[in-house]
């Protein structure tokens, strides 16, 4: 065949690729949305789920998600930080830091059910941490830390070494340096990093399954007490969230409405996950802007 | 000897400080290191004890098709046959794969070297909303839409590893494109410029330069798909049927390792041959991950040394 | 490229008060040695010009005096400062940085107003009096001559200034530290000639009041500014002479080479 005309129709085909990619998931987008925000009401948002009637809300699932997302952050921010920084700035290239990169690899490529079962081997029976919110929340660390640590090592990689220098030639001492001067300057990829991996922590289901459990106890949300099992805060109590949720409905439950509490709690977590990735986008611009130019 | 002269031979605020920081990196670092090695130890002697504790034959395990841990066959084995299961997830991995791998590539070439412009605005924030779709998400669409059209098609329940296929199909697809866009990237710019000036169409230079040059990150985004999809649960598990069938065609119920494990474990007590069995399903999970990982690496070490000579 | 006799050479004892003298200093990346045995003295409150071809070591030399070569390069010999081995692992490297500042071949202000890249370093050493910070603040400006521009918008990002006013502040961050010896490392080669000669001045008003030490490779600026230069040729020291002399009378034939423009 003529190579231009190869050419030409190469050319269409890609571009029916494309289409196809992009209706896919304008598609997917539509049909969550379309589906589910009309169920989306003050009464679903704000009301218990119920097991064998029609009618439940998800307010403790969207709760624990909440809850559990920010537990996560906090035990996986400052290990990934710790982490990210030997990397960055203390990895010496010899045979520990590959075998250190290997480990986070490994890590990052376990398929997250692997990582749920091994904190139901070693939260929930061995430490006896039960299903609780936080075995959920150290499991979802374990798959939240790989890919936390890369993104901040990256983002702490793409701060000059002229600044680094800077800082020391003025007598600081490495730590200071770090924490006071590169930290800061790399901190709208560090906290697009930290928004785009609290969507996927948010979403993720098959690591909690066996650790934070798939059962919303009835708890009190004004018993502040965090040692009460009826507190809303008590960590120590089980908490199905959101994705596990629309999974259980989906699989195991009889409620008769379950399509629409699964298209209505897609819809929410569609929509908490949007924006997420826009809050990404604008936040990390901003304080980029805010640092760079002055007016 | 004067002060500063004493100063410059004390320790001071600064050295404790990065000895401190070193600490606190070292602990984190140490961490990780000791949280890989525990999920290998855990799931590893979890893993074997159905070998080494419930003396099952590994290679029957691995070979046979029944799973009935809880019975033992005419000849007082335990029947615990995986390879419906090992068939089934290697089945919707590597269909997933080849499905999603044309348009994975047709979606990068088009953001690199087509309209790498507008076309890649565009569809970055495209790829990334897929990722961000969480996959319990895609399992209830895939149990909504997919189910319902494939029954409608072919009949009987529409569970099986074409439904499987069609879910993982997309949730593999934003990661082989946007590594495939890495790749593609890095393919130095006076090769397309070298191959364009001797007359070569655009097509030409795509397909016989840059695709070429590019060939061992593309296996690896296609590697890292079926990582992916090999090791996603709750998605497949929604639309596979989970019947522990050896499956004859693409449209009856299966299970995969991951479903049936997500399915069973909660069911079954801890130390008996059941439950035994079942974490003998995620060391395959776990040892497959390792291989994927291994070839990831092989490919990456053959990458450097093709853009070395 | 002519090859030298690097055993050739000429170096001056100079009878004064030394800031920071170099005894058998050698350095090496890895297995590729950079700097052999170098032992130079460096009169206080004079400038130094350490001249030489790229690749010649002079920058690397200078790193060393304030041990910014740590983790980077093995640095082997004496560095003489106060009577102290500062090359000596032992030696508090941050204590040394504090009294031998360094400013760098491109301007590296960091990402805070023009207020902070000043007052941020003295207030991690222990500096909290208003007063004194905002007055080592002026002075500092006023020193590195910037002091006029950028009065006014003190707290705006020091990101958002030319790159011959950075330099400048990051002159002045350097010697609000109050420090007795500056390093610079080829400070002018990323500016235009107007910053330039603002630098040059900045730094003869500065040895008033401390010693420079100054790499450049341009022969032009080293005769202008410094009263001693040093002609550093593959890794070794080949001359070390009072700037004058040795531009209008090399000893050595490889320094009267380069300074004819054979090579460099």
């Amino acid at each position: 065949m003529h190579p231009k005309r190869t050419d030409k129709i190469a050319t269409g085909i890609i571009f029916c690729i494309v289409a196809t990619v992009v209706l896919i998931l304008a598609f997917l987008l539509g049909y969550i949305l379309m589906n589910g925000v009309p169920d989306i009401t003050w009464h679903f948002l704000t009301s218990q789920a119920q097991s064998f009637s029609a009618g439940g809300g998800i307010r403790d699932q969207l709760f624990n998600s909440l809850y559990l997302l920010i537990l996560t952050l906090i035990i996986s921010f400052p290990i990934a930080m710790g982490a990210g920084i030997y990397l960055a700035e203390y990895a010496k290239d010899n045979w520990i830091t590959d075998i250190i990169r290997t480990s986070i690899e490994v890590l990052s490529s376990l398929p997250s059910v692997v990582v749920g079962l091994f904190g139901y081997l070693l939260l929930v029976n061995q430490l006896n941490f039960g299903f609780s919110i936080l075995s959920g929340a150290i499991a979802l660390t374990f798959f939240n830390l790989p890919l936390l640590t890369r993104n901040i090592e990256e983002s702490l990689n793409s701060v000059p070494d002229l600044q680094k220098e800077a800082g020391t030639s003025l007598g600081l001492s490495d730590w200071k340096t770090i924490t006071k001067i590169i930290i800061p300057e790399a901190l709208p990829g560090i906290l697009t990093g930290v928004i785009l991996s609290s969507g996927r922590v948010f979403g993720e289901a098959a690591a909690l399954i066996y650790t934070a459990g798939q059962s919303a106890p009835t708890v009190s949300y004004t018993n502040w007490n965090i040692f009460s099992s009826s507190s809303f805060l008590n960590p120590m109590r089980p908490a199905e969230t959101l994705a596990v949720h629309i999974w259980k409905v989906n699989t195991e439950a009889v409620t008769p409405d379950a399509a629409a509490i699964s298209a209505g709690s897609s819809a929410v977590l569609i929509i908490v996950i949007l924006l997420f990735n826009l809050s990404a986008r604008f936040i990390g611009n901003r304080i980029y802007k805010k640092m760079t130019a002055a007016k | 000897m004067d002060d500063i002269q004493r100063k410059l031979q004390q320790n001071s605020k600064a050295t404790r400080e990065d000895r401190l920081g070193k600490v606190i990196c070292y602990t984190c670092i140490g961490f990780i290191i000791l949280l890989v090695a525990c999920i290998l130890y855990f799931i590893a002697s979890k893993g074997i004890a159905t070998f080494t504790k419930d003396h099952v034959n590994v290679w029957q395990f691995l070979t046979t098709s029944n799973w009935e841990p809880g019975n033992l066959d005419s000849k007082g084995h335990p029947m615990v046959g995986a390879l419906p299961m090992i068939v089934t997830s290697f089945s919707v991995t590597l269909l997933a794969a080849l499905v999603a791998t044309p348009f994975a590539l047709g979606v990068a070439i088009f953001m690199t070297e087509i309209s790498a412009k507008k076309g890649a605005k565009m569809l970055q924030p495209v790829i990334e909303l897929l990722v961000g779709i969480p996959s319990v998400v895609y399992g209830f669409i895939g149990l909504s839409l997919i189910v319902p059209f494939i029954r409608g098609i072919f009949g009987g329940t529409g569970f099986g590893i074409l439904s499987g296929t069609l879910v993982l199909f997309v949730m593999v697809l934003p990661t082989i494109t946007s590594l495939t866009v890495d790749s593609l990237k890095a393919v130095p710019m006076h090769y397309r410029q070298a191959s364009l000036a001797l007359g070569a169409t655009r097509w030409q230079t795509i397909y016989k330069v840059i695709l070429r040059s590019a060939t061992p990150g593309i296996l690896t985004a296609i590697i890292f798909g079926m990582a992916r999809a090999f090791g996603e649960a709750l998605a497949v598990q929604m639309v596979i049927g989970n019947a522990i069938l050896m499956p004859k065609n693409l449209v009856s119920p299966a299970s995969t390792l991951t479903s049936k494990l997500t399915t069973d474990i909660g069911n079954t007590v801890m130390g008996t041959l059941p439950n035994d069995a079942l974490w003998s399903l995620a060391l395959i999970l776990l040892l497959m991950s390792l291989v994927f990982n291994m070839i990831v690496r092989f490919l990456g070490k053959r990458g450097n040394i093709k853009n070395a000579s | 490229m002519k090859t030298y006799d690097f055993n050739d050479n000429y170096i001056i004892d100079i009878d004064a008060e030394n800031a920071i003298e170099t005894d058998n200093v050698q350095v090496s990346y890895g297995k590729n040695q950079a700097i052999f045995d170098t032992s130079l003295e460096f009169p206080r409150f004079k400038i130094i010009s350490l001249i030489g071809a790229s690749g010649s070591g002079k920058s690397t030399y200078l790193r060393c005096l304030n041990r910014m070569n740590d983790k980077i390069a093995t640095v082997t010999g004496k560095i003489m400062y106060r009577n102290v081995d500062i090359n000596d692992p032992k030696t508090n490297v941050y204590e040394v940085r504090k009294h031998i500042g360094m400013v760098f071949q491109r301007p590296n202000p960091f990402a805070k107003s023009i207020r902070e890249n000043i007052q941020f370093a003295l207030k991690e050493n222990g500096i909290h009096d208003k007063n004194e910070l905002e007055e080592r603040l002026e002075l500092s400006l006023q020193d590195a001559a910037l002091w006029e521009e950028v009065k006014d918008e003190l707290d705006t990002s020091a990101l958002a200034l030319s790159g011959g006013q950075q330099q400048r502040l990051c002159i002045a961050r350097s010697i609000a530290m109050k420090p007795d010896i500056l390093l610079l490392d080829e400070p002018a080669s990323a500016l235009d000639p107007i910053s330039t000669s603002k630098i040059e001045d900045t730094v003869q008003l500065l040895s008033k009041n401390l010693t420079v030490i100054i790499v450049t490779h341009n022969m032009q600026q080293a005769s202008r500014i410094s009263d001693y230069t040093a002609f550093f040729h593959m890794g070794h020291i080949i001359e070390y002479n009072e700037t004058r002399k040795i531009f209008t009378n090399p000893k050595i034939k490889a320094t009267e080479d380069y300074i004819s423009g054979d090579f460099g």
